[in-house]
């Protein structure tokens, strides 16, 4: 049990800490207390919060009628996934249909050739999560392969962080909606391959991503590696550790609790970084989603575009416990990450 | 021939104004296989002598030789154990003394360094701690940890810098017997640098004093010729122990000890004249008279 309340604290699952000590039953007044003040306080802000929406939207007028309350923001999110649900279902049937049909044609033309068809229905709500969800992190695989190694040049070396420093100061603050042109015509005008693994729309986007999220991770790594503390230099002096292994044995290591400080912060500006993007770049993912439903304009719109809102909200919050429980994992002193 | 020695060695910090002298003049000389403490103030430059040794810094004048040899980078030659112990925190007591003996023997087959670490292990007694990481230990079980990583490199000389002093003082004695017993075992050459004159004399052969910095520089060396095994609670009726501790002691306290304060201020009196109060007062309203106020003072004495 205290092994189970120890994973709990570790993985960020700290409301659920009451419940399992109550079941030991350990000083269940102060348990009581703390569920209250965990759970009792942010639900009732929850339901003040959708009150307060509720009333507003009733009152509002837009060019499209009244501003969607929960409850209709709620159906479209049913709305959204059966749409997805039926989609499935035909992609299910076109296939059994094929299937069928290809036998048939191996029935009548035997050794004939049949060609594959795919099944090519408009991409779903959820296939436009799992399109940001992938963009997102190409975007962030790059960023780190960047951000890592120069930030612990930059750490390492005073010479090589005054010369970054000017670039970092510049670039950091620039917009993705900045970026975003200049990647677009530079893909465009370097990748064209004759048979395009990804489609330049994703490869924009995630450049784009990259661009603006490598920052907080070269920041936070040149930080923590200069951070080093210098008895564990002497050591690696004293052993005549080489330069790599002086890196990987000493420096990576020490350094690692805030690299992953920086990844964790790098991910949630590529996840909001990432919705701009795809909006200008056409990527078929959440920011395309929300473009295309402004543009569309019917009656729902509004209240599909505020599940999108839910939706990246939620899903940003949880990339963001999950660089948590990762931050935790390599830090030696883990208990004071939050 | 001195196995380790160090002429006129000057070492300092800062330039111009700033600049301060924290050690001079040290002249040094270890013969192979001694035991030799170091014992001196907080900051006076016992740290800095240290990293001189170990060859962390470089002197601004004088040399450091071993076996002749000029030091002028650390070697695992010097294996040093620092006073906040130096472990690597993300490992394990095993993998922190491994990362030492991989490195200083590469050429070991893996059984052997493996064999090797154990024996280290189990020298300082933590082999049921093996697998733990520093900061599931105790500040002892740690320093010994610490020990045994530089004992492990098989260093030509073993340099402690007050390798005890962030310890109890349980914990120190334990310890101090246990690096006693260490010592016996194979007679390393050691440099101890301590604040604790009874440490040094329970250790070494040779006592250094070093005097306060800045400037600090050896003073006359004491020679410890007590009998080894040395019994901590025979030890303190040891009338050569008594005495040794005097020199030592009168040593730092007296020309090695800091320099003495002296009023060097003119004293300025306070603005009021003093007043008899068995004769009438001069003064009229009961308002003290300002010296500034007087002509001339007249001190009388009855």
């Amino acid at each position: 049990m205290s092994a189970l309340i120890q994973t709990c604290e570790n993985v960020g699952l700290n409301w659920l800490v009451p419940f399992l000590r109550l079941a030991k039953r350990e000083n269940p007044n102060e348990q009581f207390r703390q569920i209250l003040l965990n759970i009792g306080v942010p639900v009732l802000a929850i339901l003040l919060f959708l009150g307060a929406w509720s009333w507003v939207a009733g009152h509002v007028k837009v060019s499209f009628g009244t501003v969607p309350g929960p409850k209709e923001v709620w159906t479209q999110a049913g709305v959204l996934w059966d749409s997805y649900r039926a989609e499935r279902t035909q992609e299910a049937e076109f296939y059994v249909n094929e299937a069928a049909q290809k036998k048939e044609f191996l029935a009548k033309n035997p050794g004939g050739e049949w060609h594959e068809r795919k099944f090519s229905g408009p991409p779903t709500y959820v296939d436009q999560i799992c399109t940001s969800l992938e963009t997102v992190f190409a975007g962030f695989l790059i960023a780190s392969l960047i951000a890592v190694p120069l930030g612990i040049l930059c750490g390492l070396s005073k010479v090589f962080n005054n010369a970054m420093n000017p670039f970092i100061q510049l670039f950091k603050p620039v917009s993705p909606l900045a970026w975003l042109p200049i990647v677009m015509i530079m893909v465009s005008a370097l990748y064209h391959p004759a048979h395009p693994m990804f489609e330049p729309s994703f490869i924009s986007s995630a450049f784009t991503v990259a661009l603006c999220s490598m920052w907080p991770a070269l920041i936070n790594t040149s930080l923590g590696v200069a951070q080093i503390d210098n008895d564990y230099l002497n050591v690696a002096r004293v052993l005549k550790l080489g330069w790599w292994k002086k890196i990987t044995k000493i420096v990576i290591p020490s350094a690692l609790p805030l690299i992953f400080t920086g990844l964790r912060l790098s991910l949630g500006v590529g996840w909001m970084v990432l919705i701009a993007a795809e909006m200008l770049a056409q990527n078929p993912g959440l920011g395309k989603f929300v473009w295309d439903m402004f543009q569309n304009g019917s009656s729902d719109t509004l209240a599909q575009i505020m599940v999108a809102v839910f939706t990246i909200g939620i899903i940003g919050f949880m990339l963001d416990r999950i660089m948590m429980i990762f931050q935790r994992a390599v830090s030696f002193d883990a208990a004071t990450i939050r | 021939m001195a196995f380790l020695e160090l002429t006129n060695v000057s070492k300092g910090y800062g330039f111009g104004a700033s600049r301060v002298e924290v050690l001079r003049d040290i002249n040094l000389s270890i013969t192979e296989g001694e035991f030799v403490a170091i014992v001196g103030y907080s900051g006076a430059g016992k740290t800095t002598l240290m990293s001189l040794i170990a060859g962390l810094q470089r002197p601004d004048a004088g040399t450091v030789t071993l076996r002749g040899e000029e030091v002028t980078e650390p070697s695992p030659d010097r294996a040093i154990v620092f006073q906040n112990y130096s472990l690597l925190p993300w490992l394990s007591v095993h993998e922190n003394i491994a990362l030492a003996v991989d490195e200083v023997f590469p050429n070991w087959p893996k059984e052997k360094r493996r064999g090797h670490i154990e024996k280290f292990v189990a020298m300082v007694n933590l082999t049921p701690a093996r697998d733990k990481k520093p900061r599931e230990l105790s500040g002892g079980m740690r320093q010994r940890v610490s020990v045994a990583r530089a004992l492990a490199m098989n260093p030509r000389i073993l340099l402690l810098d007050e390798p005890l002093s962030a310890l109890d003082a349980l914990t120190r004695a334990t310890l101090q017997d246990e690096i006693e017993r260490l010592w016996e075992s194979d007679r390393k050459t050691v440099v101890l640098i301590t604040n604790d004159v009874d440490e040094g004399i329970l250790l070494a052969d040779r006592i250094l004093p070093l005097s306060a910095g800045p400037r600090a520089t050896l003073g006359p060396e004491v020679k410890v010729d007590i009998e080894r095994p040395r019994d901590r609670k025979a030890l303190n009726h040891d009338p050569r122990f008594k005495e040794i501790r005097k020199e030592v002691i009168g040593y730092l306290l007296g020309t090695g000890g800091r320099p003495k304060t002296s009023l060097t201020r003119k004293l300025v009196l306070p603005d009021i004249e003093p007043e008899d109060l068995n004769r009438p007062r001069l003064s009229l309203g009961g308002r003290p008279r300002r010296r500034s106020e007087l002509k001339e003072e007249v001190v009388g004495a009855e």
